[in-house]
């Protein structure tokens, strides 16, 4: 009886010993699952979840438990990716209005632009170029379609264009 | 003289019913004129020509109309005499589909006389290739790849020129017909594209279902008296006249992915290009015509048709006796690899081999789909080694990653796996959606990856700059604070407060 005893607490504690190793060795850090979530999203940086980017949005998923359907432009199918690698439920994305997406692109009328400098500012991904006074333009190849410069122009003179036209 | 043993089939392939007696009977019709052509200028692969007529002007045959874009493109010439009516977009079957592209429209009339030409003379080896691609030569088994472009590949050294009359698709006759009636021509052609690659030997591979063409150019070979043309029959199996799968079928060597037959020592020609570099050497006769199989239940008269190139398809039935009652489809190339066409108001290009017609009362109805019970059938048949039914789960679960790890670019869409499945799923139509799909995804992956690098160079840059003011403002303020030391600045200070005050 003694000796099962000592051999089963023996080997409960080499397992632990290993297992406090592994997990020490083995772990993923928070960065890396982070990563991961940014990596499963559009990455359109459309500010439409309501954090200022896809990274500050996954990062808000490790650490702030924030909801996995909160992206518009991925739609079901991206919380279907999120839920499978995170392991919790699928619910449909809840935001559907005028949903930011990679086949359009951002156009500035060159007539009306007056040069305000406000929809620069607002490009998550540098994609106008422009200067004070003069006329601004969009880099199509860069543009995402997030449509966060429509809102800052005070002229409205940017409208989304198919990508391919 | 011959280093391979020759191997008598490849990996895969299944045995079809051959329709070719349907048009092979009778002898090429060569007297069709159409009233007016339609000459796409993307009739080969890579860039368009540039058309180099104007509207109204009266053109001879023969005469350039669309110039090369790029230095290793192809010209494209006017097949008919006649006045240039329009140059504008128009449908014109593309690999696969339909797109449009620049055309130029010609009204011909029947005057017809070619352009003054002779053989052309060759200063050396890369001036001839570069004739060649001036003459719009491009091979004719169906992809438009310019031919001088294939002969000039020197990764590795030619040792073997196949000039591919294997011509398995159960319906097309063309390559028959052309290897029956002009076989001197045809090897003449190769011997030229032998003397331009360096090879030692060519062989003529027929399937063993042609025996009127394999009698032929077996008769040519000898009145040529040439010892480096071999010919070899080889057993009908589709699909044979696929290069890679004649090259393995001849030398047992399987063209790695994404390496080209030049890699294992091999170029393959189509018999029809043969046939055309012939013409231009010995005529100085630019690419205009070509082969076209009419053939199917709904067409009245089937045969094989020279055909000049951009003569509407709609003429060219009219040519062939017309309509035979209600058609119900249009296939363009053969049934196995060609695809449906919804109108018969497409020219004719240079890679369009057949026009299959099928007649509405004798088509039958199409299978029911079955789930797919995982019988494997597909996987021997599969030529290119691929896993047909791991490809469709993989599709179905949208998994992209497996899908490119199964090797679904490698697929060549040529039907056997659809031909021996049992329950009548249409695989490669689905492998063709999950192919486009896959390069949306990878396309778009591409994007979101380039967005998120600019997006962590915004927020870095950002952020460097408001640490950089932070700083400049905490210089400035201390640097107040050791201004303010200065005994003259204190005197000023305390007199503005005096000042103040005052007030």
């Amino acid at each position: 009886m003694a000796t099962a005893t000592v051999i089963f607490a023996g080997i409960a504690i080499v397992l632990a010993i290993l297992l406090i190793v592994s997990s020490h060795y083995l772990s993923t850090t928070e960065n890396e699952v982070i990563d991961k979530i940014e990596s499963l999203l559009p990455r359109i940086q459309c500010a439409q979840c309501g954090y200022p980017g896809c990274r500050p949005y996954a990062a808000a998923i490790v650490t702030d438990k924030a909801d996995i359907n909160l992206c518009p432009p991925g739609g079901n199918e991206t919380v279907r990716r999120l839920a499978k690698f995170l392991g919790s439920d699928f619910s449909p994305v809840t935001k559907y209005s005028t949903t930011a997406n990679l086949n359009e692109i951002a156009f500035i009328s060159e007539e009306l632009c007056i040069g305000c400098n406000l929809c620069l500012r607002a490009c998550p991904v540098d994609a106008i170029v422009g200067t004070h006074q003069s006329m601004h333009t969009v880099i199509s190849d860069h543009c995402t379609g997030c449509r966060l410069c429509i809102p800052p122009c005070p002229v409205d003179c940017i409208s989304l264009v198919s990508r391919n036209a | 003289m011959l280093k391979y043993p020759l191997f008598q089939s490849f990996y895969g392939g299944v045995h079809l019913e051959s329709h070719k007696n349907t048009s092979n009977h009778k002898q090429i019709a060569r007297d069709f004129l159409p009233s007016r052509l339609i000459i796409p200028m993307n009739q080969q692969f890579g860039s368009d020509a540039i058309p180099s007529v104007k509207v109204g002007q009266l053109i001879q045959k023969g005469e350039v109309i669309g110039k090369p874009a790029e230095k290793n493109t192809t010209a494209v010439h006017a097949s008919c005499s006649g006045r240039v009516g329009a140059i504008e977009k128009h449908p014109v079957p593309t690999a696969g589909k339909v797109s449009t592209s620049t055309c130029v429209i010609i009204e011909t009339n029947d005057e017809n006389n070619i352009a003054a030409q002779k053989p052309p003379l060759f200063k050396n080896h890369l001036d001839k290739l570069t004739a060649i691609n001036h003459a719009g030569i491009v091979g004719l088994g169906g992809a438009a790849f310019p031919t001088a472009e294939k002969l000039n590949r020197k990764s590795s050294h030619c040792e073997m020129l196949i000039l591919n009359g294997a011509e398995c698709e159960p319906y097309i006759s063309c390559d028959d017909l052309l290897m029956q009636e002009h076989a001197t021509e045809v090897l003449r052609g190769a011997l030229a594209m032998m003397e331009i690659v360096g090879a030692e030997l060519t062989v003529v591979v027929i399937e063993k279902d042609k025996p009127k063409a394999i009698e032929a150019i077996s008769n040519a070979i000898e009145t040529i008296g040439s010892k480096c043309i071999r010919l070899t029959d080889i057993p009908t199996m589709y699909p044979t006249g696929g290069e890679r799968q004649l090259v393995e079928a001849l030398t047992g060597k399987e063209v790695p992915s994404g390496k080209y037959p030049i890699d294992v020592g091999c170029i393959c020609q189509n018999v029809g290009t043969a046939y055309a570099l012939d013409c231009f050497f010995q005529l100085g006769e630019p690419l205009i015509n070509r082969i076209v199989t009419v053939t199917g239940q709904g067409v009245k008269n089937p045969q094989n048709v020279a055909v000049p190139i951009g003569a509407p398809i709609v003429e060219l039935i009219k040519f062939c006796g017309g309509y035979d009652g209600e058609v119900s489809q249009l296939i363009l190339g053969g049934n196995m690899m060609g695809y449906t066409v919804d109108t018969d108001q497409l020219p004719v290009t240079k890679s369009t081999n057949c026009i299959i017609t099928t007649k509405k009362a004798t088509t039958p109805k199409p299978f029911e789909i079955w789930p797919c019970i995982r019988c494997g059938e597909c996987i021997p048949v599969c030529p290119v080694r691929l896993l047909p039914q791991q490809i469709l789960k993989a599709y179905e679960n949208k998994n992209f990653e497996e899908l490119g790890k199964l090797g679904l670019s490698e697929c060549i869409e040529c039907g056997c796996c659809d031909v021996v499945c049992p329950s009548h799923i249409p695989l490669v139509e689905n492998f063709r959606k999950a192919k486009h799909l896959r390069m949306q995804e990878i396309k778009s992956s591409e994007l979101s990856n380039a967005a998120q690098k600019r997006y962590e160079l915004k927020t870095q840059r950002l952020s460097s700059q408001h640490a950089n003011t932070e700083k400049l403002h905490a210089d400035l303020k201390e640097s107040i604070k050791e201004s303010s030391k200065n005994d003259m600045i204190k005197a000023a200070v305390e007199r503005s407060k005096k000042r103040r005050d005052k007030k």
